[in-house]
């Protein structure tokens, strides 16, 4: 089994997080989310008069542009996007603010594995600090699966190629600090057990699969305390920026 | 533009001739129900007393189909339940079509109905009516009693035909029908020089093509409007899913497309075209790929004296060297690994339904895509947002693409045995 990674973490041990709030002025709400070398910088304009074409004008429009760091926006951007915008679509209250368009600009500031799930953790976090009506939050973790079948967390971009294959999970942030006892059972299994997105890269076995949500779900909990603790710090631009090992 | 629907005014609704009128509600409302156009010229008083609201123009831009029927079902209580009584919906083996009705009577239910906006609307109007304003409502009324309004059961797929070689002209080729979808897959085979890092891999191009003749959302055009905006998205996931699924699955493997290492390996060419989008376009466009490459014959070639590949002619053509390797020598088929299929299933509260129909698909809001391959392992699962899933769902959701995967196993037999007669 294997215990030691290149940069000496656990399986279950997560990149060092870090997270600012507020950091561009123009924009309506703006984040940036850091999980190791990853870095991803994104901003909410919004809501804005008028939907896109096409679309319904009972509830809110949420459009989402991808920039990468390099190169020209191809097809694997817009298959980003197009998940953004489905997983973003489904926190938001869209009947709240009808004929309206939200804009989310997501910026590739740098790529080391795990990418769309910091991306949609920035945008989160950005659509807090904008003031958007939320259901809840959206926590997003990828989880890769080693050759012997073990699960790994948090993989770095060298580690995502060497793996067999791997998942990128989001799962809701619970609207309660603590839950009390038997409260939001859906199916008898609490609210934050549900998955929203799930996109995986690679084969594996069905029972990988679910382990790898079982460790995403727990890994998620952690994530959520994090990201609650830092949007909860004060609004002045100096004392945005918190960080968790 | 405000319509006031006031019960004061005594004009009765009669038909409306005014073309915009006509043309605006036509796509929504069945022809023998004209009554529904409801336009300004009906109701002089109300137009002329707030300038304000009025005399603001419709936004161009806006169909104006959704902005009139949303009007009328905001006469109805949202949340009330059809009164089981005195529904008019009938589930489809009893099909009970109100057809008798004079054009008088109905007029009167409907304007009664719309009048009366305590009560609730859906007892008054008929079948497609129902259908095309509530369309949320009409499906749940039919998942309470597990059905679907085309008759199947909630985890069956539709039809599923697969016909090889479709495009003579193509080294391989399939059409595959599900349901109404259709989808067309042509492969050609060109020569080409392998990479240096992969001297003895040849290499796979797949292209997904939504015409315009495959739905009316899709114009032609520049992607960046945004009426092609979604369908470019669509067919670009499809083609970069379809592009992974071929690469981990393992069904193809690139070194027998190798000629000569190092100087000449197969290209292969994948064009998928979409030619009737109503839904589950993934699932069809797969299973189209996956039988042209079943049905592929790679064509023979030889090395002529320059060193290079042409194409071999059966006028006992002796001028160039024949390779050892087989694949020269006669036409070839390419042994597939493990095979994937796809079932996409669209979550509603408690209910799956496998296999979703466009309108289905644009209902509900959540779809879930798994592929699974012939030695069950799980290749792709994929839920971009939506509803909250539970592990019992994705579950539920292996099981049923795993039944479907016998199903597609079977007619892709049938339709290989059917191949080999001729």
């Amino acid at each position: 089994m294997e215990t030691d990674r290149k940069d000496g973490r656990t399986p279950n041990q997560l990149r060092p997080l870090k997270c600012s709030r507020n950091i561009l002025h123009r924009a309506h709400g703006s984040a940036s989310w850091s999980q190791g070398e990853t870095k991803v910088l994104a901003a909410v304009y919004g809501p804005k008069a008028g939907t896109k074409k096409n679309e319904d004008p009972e509830k809110a429009c949420i459009e989402v542009i991808w920039k990468p760091k390099t190169g020209q926006i191809g097809k694997a951007e817009k298959e980003c996007e197009m998940i953004m915008k489905k997983t973003i679509q489904s926190i938001c209250l869209l009947t709240i603010n009808p004929n309206t368009t939200t804009s989310v600009i997501v910026q590739v500031v740098n790529d080391d594995g795990a990418l769309l799930p910091c991306a949609i953790n920035a945008a989160c976090a950005a659509l807090v600090d904008a003031g958007i009506p939320l259901k809840h939050l959206a926590v997003a973790i990828c989880c890769c699966v080693a050759e012997e079948g073990s699960v790994v967390l948090d993989p770095t971009k060298l580690e995502e190629q060497q793996m067999r294959g791997f998942a990128y999970l989001v799962f809701p942030n619970s609207a309660l600090s603590a839950l009390p006892e038997g409260s939001y059972l859906v199916n008898g299994e609490p609210l934050e057990h549900g998955i929203i997105t799930s996109v995986t890269h690679g084969v594996m076995s069905v029972d990988e699969y679910l382990k790898c949500v079982d460790r995403g779900r727990a890994a998620c909990a952690k994530l959520s305390g994090f990201l609650r603790n830092s949007l909860q710090k004060s609004q002045f631009p100096s004392d945005t920026s918190s960080k968790a090992a | 533009m405000k319509v006031w629907i006031s019960s004061k005014e005594k004009k009765p609704m009669g038909l409306d001739q005014s073309p915009n009128a006509r043309h605006s509600l036509q796509s929504r409302i069945p022809k023998n129900c004209h009554h529904w156009t409801l336009t300004r010229s009906e109701f002089p008083a109300v137009a002329s007393s707030s300038k304000t609201a009025v005399n603001r123009r419709p936004n161009p831009r806006r169909p104006p189909t959704a902005y009139c029927c949303r009007e009328i079902s905001r006469l109805a209580p949202p949340n009330s339940p059809p009164d089981p009584a005195s529904l008019v919906v009938a589930i489809p083996d009893s099909q009970t079509r109100p057809g008798a009705r004079t054009l008088e009577e109905i007029q009167k239910k409907v304007t009664m109905g719309l009048v009366d906006s305590s009560g609730d609307l859906s007892g008054e109007m008929e079948v497609d009516a129902f259908r095309r304003l509530f369309p949320l409502r009409y499906y749940e009324r039919h998942l309470a009693e597990s059905i679907r309004p085309d008759g199947r059961t909630l985890g069956m797929a539709r039809d599923t035909t697969l016909a090889l070689g479709a495009v003579s002209s193509a080294d391989g080729s399939a059409l595959t029908k599900i349901g109404s979808t259709t989808m067309l897959a042509a492969i050609k085979m060109e020569v080409m020089t392998p990479s240096a890092e992969s001297p003895d891999e040849g290499c796979i191009a797949i292209e997904f093509h939504m015409p315009p003749i495959c739905s009316p959302i899709v114009r032609p055009g520049r992607p960046a409007e945004a009426a092609v905006v979604e369908s470019k998205r669509l067919s670009d996931t499809i083609l970069r899913t379809i592009w992974l699924v071929f690469c981990s699955s393992g069904m193809i493997n690139l070194k027998e497309l190798a000629l000569v290492s190092g100087k000449a390996a197969w290209m292969a060419y994948l064009d998928i075209y979409c030619l009737d989008a109503d839904g589950a376009l993934f699932d069809a466009a797969l299973l189209s790929a996956v039988a042209a490459f079943s049905h592929l014959q790679i064509p023979v070639v030889s090395l002529n004296d320059k060193g290079k590949i042409v194409a071999f002619t059966e006028e006992g053509d002796t001028v160039g060297k024949l390779e050892k390797e087989a694949v020269n020598k006669e036409k070839r088929k390419l042994t597939l690994g493990n095979i994937p299929f796809s079932l996409t299933c669209a979550l509603h509260k408690k209910h799956i339904l496998a296999d979703p129909s466009s309108e289905e698909e644009s209902i509900m809001e959540t779809l879930v895509t798994v592929v699974m391959d012939s030695s069950d392992r799980l290749v792709s699962f994929y839920k971009p947002g939506g509803a909250l899933a539970y592990t019992s769902l994705v579950t539920d959701c292996v099981r049923l693409t795993r039944q479907r995967m016998k199903e597609l196993e079977k007619i892709l037999d049938e339709a290989f045995s059917g191949m080999e007669v001729d």
